[in-house]
């Protein structure tokens, strides 16, 4: 929000209750989700519920201490970022607040009450190059201008959405600062980089397509098994400690998206930390710039207020989808959208409003529905199409998916990752369960992969996953018996098995090398386990032993490719002596 | 200051006041009974004609006939350095006959969030001795690591143990002289006072009480003082940290009682109770304590904590541990089997964790091979535990040599490299070495999370020949 508190609140209505983060007023003039500001210290708030005289308001600060009698103001607009250009390499609090904004303005490293700031540098001066000239016709969405924001983004100065359009009358060019105008139409209206919107309302566009593209993330098992496509959806439900943050950030780090929106919602103040001293340092795979350039973080954490964790993730995908209209694949990851609903959940029994399953209210899963619905593939009001990917992370009580909240999210999203507490356990990471696991987009993406990776992709995945399906149903019988007692080429299938699991579907993420793996590298080494398949079947037919053939000293290197940097070179002799050590038994 | 004789209603732990005049959300009260005792509380809700409060010390004996008093500010607890050495209740009233606290500083014990922006990346590694948390679940300053025990099982031993053992070997070397120094504050909430005195015994016998600060709740006092105490005692830890450079190990005990007290004042307040009867709101107050563990950029002290929780039934998915695990940076697991095995500590190495581990170790901090060491580790005790059960069923004659090796691998695992008693502080060297001479007992081309250079290195070709023998 960019107003900024004034030091004296304006009493336009009075403090009647006070409840942790829920605060009522009387005789408060105010719309529903309007911005107020509470008590004399002016606590930011937005309206919830009006009854009468009495309004309902959820405090984005502390209450401590905040009294009946007090002030409370109204603002008369909704809860609404600030876009333009500045957002990238920014942290925020849930309601857009830069938090280094605010170190700075408290003097302290613990957060005060009663502080606000713009979410953009008001006055930082940015280069505005014109895009359009005088006498042009622009419409509402349509590009008027580009600023470099950071070494990897171009920022397109848009016409706002719910602008009328007109003729260009005026247009400048060179350094201005986010308030002044730079483009003028000839209705008179006067155009900023600095736009504001409302974070629960979705921004415009054309229409929604079917997504083709998958969303890299240079992750084996995601790339390989469960893909998402570009503005599709995923969730990743798993217990505490089974790999959701590390998978998030992993994300964050090697998707191939121009933009991410990480939204820390509810969760650890360390992990943010980490996101923030490591981003800087860390290259975008694809541009070589430093990965801070294209991200946007959201910090909410788990003992800030809860009012602020509730709107975090409208906060989030609100910048998102600005991005997006500037013809950009965004990519948001929210961890954890379990907090955002017990956000709902906390404020909804403090308004003593009738608790759905497990306490929840009855409008979760219709929440969770529409912030799912911000994502897709776009063609936006300006003809340039765009995407917003969202990955969220459901954290279910007890590790028990059957939870209303992973329930939920599970019948709107198309991609699921379900994390696995036994892998995790074993050390088994990324700790994604491939028989429970599914994506929805798998088919539709297929053609992406053949072009760009290779043709015989879908077939030599689908030799992947009928080797780790038969392991599955062999395992049930080891289990009784041992696998001695199993016949040899079952034997040779376990083994098989074995290493796709260990050289392909686990990945180190805090390796240097393994923790991005290319399309191509995936590609080969679930190929370089077909080619160990195809041999020691072959070698199995002509009556070799399997323990000879599992024996074979090149076998065990098919789980060092992961951290070659050459791999290129190092499948290639590793299946020719896999193919000649085999040769030599028979 | 206003006072009033309008009590309302008693029930539970809460007292319902009118009032005439506005009083602050969360501000103290005092409650003068007709005998002249006086009881503290706080505000719960405020509304312009009604509070409720919420009596620490319980409602026992308050009559409409009470004078309410409003301090007209939060809660606070007096700082200074002279806490050190103190022994205090669970509101912080001195019990150990001291003389009178003279405070540097009076601090709002609800504490604000840090800016997570400020915060700086724990990855300073803490040497405690132990082998199953050095070398396996690697505790570092300003990390928040739980022990998930159960009623009978030595966590305490292994609390006490840490907090005596706890060093940080580089500064050890240097002789740092400007290092910061180290300080343990202990937050007891409903431990008997059995439990209790084993605490301030070996507080005693070993000296550490002298950099402690310690705040009692015991068993039979009032639960719902529980709720504060552990504030008390983290405040008290930022403010020795953060203003004093100290190095905090904060110890609290036993955060089950503390979420049974949330759940009795939730009952009491009649809210829709989340699962299992706990508050809904639990998760958000846990974290509040739980995250009050960090370090600050610019700043020379840390705050660590060491909390310990005791499951329900033995149960890692009930609301307690099940909500701790999803705030802290990890969780170390206290088992009963092995307990009764004669294991100690008796720590199971497989569903522990320490997720700061990953930034805590390796080359410069611990040794370059021990990220690898670790995860071969546990690889191979997490397969010797698989054939467990598969060898009960088919008999070791049936499997393969390698699985023999990898069930005997599990065997001195535990026998050798996790039971080292309570008495035994070992080097990471020491533990590392440990672990390659179990390691050997492999085959080297089973090593496969270890790098190859690092095998060549510290592999033992005398051990694996050792077992081959045996086995001849
Ligand atoms: N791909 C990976 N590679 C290596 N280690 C991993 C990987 N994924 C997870 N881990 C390990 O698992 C630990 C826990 O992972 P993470 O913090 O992501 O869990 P989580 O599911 O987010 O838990 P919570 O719900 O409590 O936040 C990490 O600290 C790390 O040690
Ligand atoms: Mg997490």
């Amino acid at each position: 929000m960019s107003q900024a508190t004034d030091t004296d609140v304006r009493e336009d209505g009075i403090i009647e209750s006070v409840s942790g983060p829920v605060v009522t007023a009387r005789d408060l003039d105010a719309r529903m989700n309007d911005v107020v500001y509470v008590g004399s210290e002016g606590l930011m708030g937005e309206v919830i519920e009006i009854e009468g005289n009495i309004t309902t308001i959820q405090v984005y600060e502390e209450t401590s201490g905040v009294s009946p009698g007090e002030p409370v103001e109204g603002t008369g607009s909704p809860l609404s970022v600030d876009l333009g250009p500045g957002m990238l390499d920014a942290i925020y609090d849930g309601v857009q607040r830069p938090l280094d904004v605010l170190e700075e303005k408290m003097g302290s490293a613990f957060l005060d009450r009663g502080v606000d700031a713009p979410g953009i540098d008001l006055e930082k001066t940015w280069e505005f190059t014109p895009e359009v000239a005088e006498g042009d016709e622009v419409e509402a969405g349509d590009i008027v201008g580009t600023v470099p924001e950071t070494p990897s983004i171009d920022h397109k100065v848009m016409v706002p959405p719910d602008s009328e359009g007109g003729e260009v009358v005026a247009i400048e060019s060179g350094n201005f600062n986010v308030e002044e105008t730079v483009v003028e139409l000839d209705s008179g209206e006067e155009i900023q980089m600095h736009q504001e919107w409302p974070v629960r309302q979705q921004r415009p566009t054309v229409e929604k397509e079917t997504p083709t593209e998958p969303l890299i993330s240079g992750q084996r098992v995601l790339d390989g098994l469960f893909p998402i496509a570009k503005g599709g959806t995923a969730a990743i439900p798993g217990p505490f400690g089974s790999g959701k943050t590390v998978t998030q950030h992993q994300l964050a780090k090697w998707a191939d998206a121009d933009i991410v929106v990480y939204v820390g919602c509810g969760e650890r103040g360390n992990e943010m930390t980490e996101v923030i001293e490591d981003f800087p340092e860390l290259e975008d795979p694809t541009t070589g710039n430093a990965l801070m350039d294209r991200t946007c973080l959201i910090a909410n954490t788990s003992n800030m207020p809860v009012a602020a964790r509730e709107s975090c993730v409208y906060t989030g995908i609100t910048i998102a989808e600005y991005f997006r209209d500037m013809g950009y694949d965004v990519a948001l990851m929210a961890d954890s959208t379990s907090r955002w609903a017990e956000a709902m959940r906390e404020i909804s029994s403090r308004l003593e409003e009738m608790p759905g399953e497990e306490g929840y209210p009855a409008y979760l899963s219709a929440r969770l529905s529409e912030f799912y619905e911000r994502a897709g593939y776009f063609e936006n009001i300006n003809g340039t199409e765009g995407s917003v990917s969202v990955i969220g992370a459901v954290s279910p009580p007890g590790g028990d998916f059957s939870e209303p909240v992973t329930q939920n999210t599970l019948r709107i999203v198309k991609t699921f990752w379900a994390l696995d507490a036994d892998l995790a356990e074993r050390r088994h990471f990324p700790s994604i369960n491939w028989n429970e696991s599914y994506s929805l987009y798998r088919d539709q993406l297929d053609p992406w992969f053949e072009d760009n990776v290779r043709a015989d992709w879908p077939e030599t995945r689908q030799w992947a996953i009928d080797t780790l399906d038969e392991e599955a149903e062999l395992q049930e019988i080891v289990q009784l018996v041992g696998k001695d007692a199993l016949p040899e080429d079952q034997q040779l299938t376990l083994e098989i098995a074995r290493y796709l699991r260990e050289a392909w579907l686990q990945q180190n993420a805090f390796h240097d090398v393994d923790t991005f793996c290319e399309p191509e590298k995936t590609y080969r080494i679930m190929d370089a386990a077909k080619t160990y398949n195809d041999a020691a079947f072959e070698a199995l037919d002509a009556g070799v032993p399997v323990e000879e053939i599992t024996d074979i000293d090149a076998a065990p290197r098919l789980n060092r490719i992961g951290v070659q940097e050459d791999w290129n070179e190092y499948i290639d002799d590793l299946e020719d002596d896999i193919e000649s050590q085999l040769r030599e038994l028979y | 200051m206003k006072e009033y004789q309008t009590i309302t209603e008693i029930s539970g732990p809460l007292v319902f006041v009118e009032t005439d005049e506005p009083v602050g959300y969360d501000d103290i009260v005092e409650i003068e009974l007709s005998d002249g005792e006086t009881r503290r509380g706080q505000v719960l809700e405020s509304a312009s004609d009604y509070v409720a409060i919420q009596v620490f010390e319980g409602t026992e004996g308050i009559d409409r006939d009470a004078s309410v008093r409003f301090l007209g500010e939060t809660m606070k607890m007096p700082v200074t350095e002279d806490l050190l050495g103190r022994v205090m209740d669970g509101t912080g009233q001195p019990i150990d006959g001291g003389p009178e606290i003279v405070p540097d500083e009076r601090l709002d014990i609800v504490g604000e969030a840090i800016n997570p922006y400020s915060r700086e990346y724990p990855e300073e590694f803490i040497q405690t001795g132990v082998s199953a948390i050095d070398g396996m679940n690697t505790l570092v300053r300003g990390q928040k690591l739980p022990i998930f025990s159960a009623s009978g099982l030595p966590h305490n031993d292994l609390a006490l143990q840490i907090a005596r053992q706890a060093t940080v070997p580089e500064e050890e070397e240097g002789g740092d002289d400007e290092g910061s120094e180290f300080a343990v504050i202990f937050g007891a909430m409903g431990i008997t006072a059995e439990e209790a005195n084993e605490f301030m015994d070996d507080f005693e016998r070993t000296g550490a009480l002298e950099r402690s600060v310690v705040f009692m709740n015991l068993a039979d006092d009032p639960a719902v003082e529980r709720t504060i105490t552990p504030r008390l005692a983290l405040t008290t830890a930022e403010y020795l940290a953060f203003e004093k450079d100290y190095h905090v190990l904060v110890i609290l005990t036993d955060m089950t009682n503390y979420c049974e007290a949330l759940r009795e004042i939730g009952a009491a307040r009649e809210e829709v109770p989340g699962r299992r009867g706990y508050p809904g709101y639990m998760y958000t107050d846990l974290a509040q304590l739980y995250e009050r563990a960090g370090r600050i950029q610019g700043r020379e002290g840390s705050v660590t904590q060491l909390p310990i929780l005791t499951m329900p039934g033995d149960d890692d998915t009930h609301p307690i541990p099940d909500l701790t695990g999803y705030i802290t940076e990890g969780q170390i697991y206290i088992d009963r089997d092995l307990n009764s095995q004669g294991i100690s500590p008796p720590i199971n190495v497989l569903p522990s964790l320490s997720r700061l581990m990953d930034d805590g170790i390796g080359e410069g901090l611990t040794r370059a091979d021990h990220a690898d060491v670790k995860d071969q580790i546990f690889a191979a005790y997490a397969e010797g535990e698989d054939l467990r059960d598969l060898v009960n069923i088919v008999g070791r004659e049936a499997l393969s040599e390698l699985d023999n090796k990898y069930l005997d691998f599990a065997d001195r695992f535990e026998e050798e490299f996790v039971d080292q008693g309570t008495d035994t502080a070992r080097s990471i060297d020491e533990t590392l070495e440990l672990g390659w001479d179990l390691l050997s007992m492999l085959p080297k081309d089973a090593l496969n999370r270890i790098d190859e250079d690092l095998i060549e290195e510290h592999y033992r070709e005398d051990e694996a020949a050792e077992t081959v023998e045996a086995e001849a």
